[in-house]
């Protein structure tokens, strides 16, 4: 498995227990999981870009 | 956090009298059985067998998708040959060893039949072990999220 599989996989997880815990109707919890998959794969995609640039 | 005030479990919603008592009263009497025992027992339920502590409390669309999603955060880290910590040697292997606690079962069953790598070799095995320690933490949150459920707190 590589970086970007692992990534969005941890994201798929995280983001669905996050939607439905701190949410209250499931229309929030759609909204809020999907939030949050965002963040966490468009981070994980900035950081990548923050790495490769200090490294070069 | 968004909760709601309204069922929140004060002594105010208990005795009734926020509202009318008998509808109060009438809405107690028909609260399924489940509701009405032991008030931790979803909260242990919970942590011991993911998802089953929302399984109690009849949401069943959520304690499956919640279940899902720690048992695929757990089994992504196993077939990653992610470890199951098991003695610590500094504090983030206690740190770790905490997270994996949150399996509950699943972290017994584990250690029993021998899941997981002895030892971390690989970057991608050191990935599985962080999904292990995510999938415990996760687990708690699903645990004390039925807690809430089961108190009024959260609808």
């Amino acid at each position: 498995m590589t970086y970007f599989p692992a990534v969005l996989l941890f994201a798929l997880f995280a983001s669905t227990v996050f939607g439905i815990t701190q949410r209250e109707t499931p229309r929030a919890m759609i909204r809020y999981g999907i939030y949050c998959f965002v963040l966490f794969v468009g981070s994980a995609i900035a950081l990548s870009w923050v790495m490769f640039l200090i490294a070069r | 956090m968004r909760y709601s005030q309204k069922r929140m479990a004060t002594e105010e919603n208990k005795n009734g009298t926020a509202g009318s008592g008998t509808q109060s009263g009438a809405k107690a009497a028909s609260q399924p059985a489940a509701q009405q025992g032991f008030v931790y027992l979803p909260l242990i339920a919970g942590w011991l067998v993911p998802g089953a502590g929302h399984f109690l409390l009849g949401k069943w669309v959520r304690g499956s998708l919640l279940a899902a999603s720690v048992l695929g955060m757990f089994v992504s880290g196993l077939a990653m040959q992610g470890k199951l910590y098991t003695s610590v040697h500094d504090i983030l292997d206690i740190l770790c060893l905490a997270g994996d606690l949150g399996n509950g079962l699943l972290y017994l069953i584990g250690r029993v039949a021998g899941w997981g790598a002895e030892f971390v070799q690989t970057t991608v095995g050191d990935w599985g072990a962080r999904f292990i320690v995510v999938a415990g933490l996760l687990n708690v949150i699903t645990a004390v999220d039925a807690h809430n459920l089961r108190t009024g707190r959260k609808s």
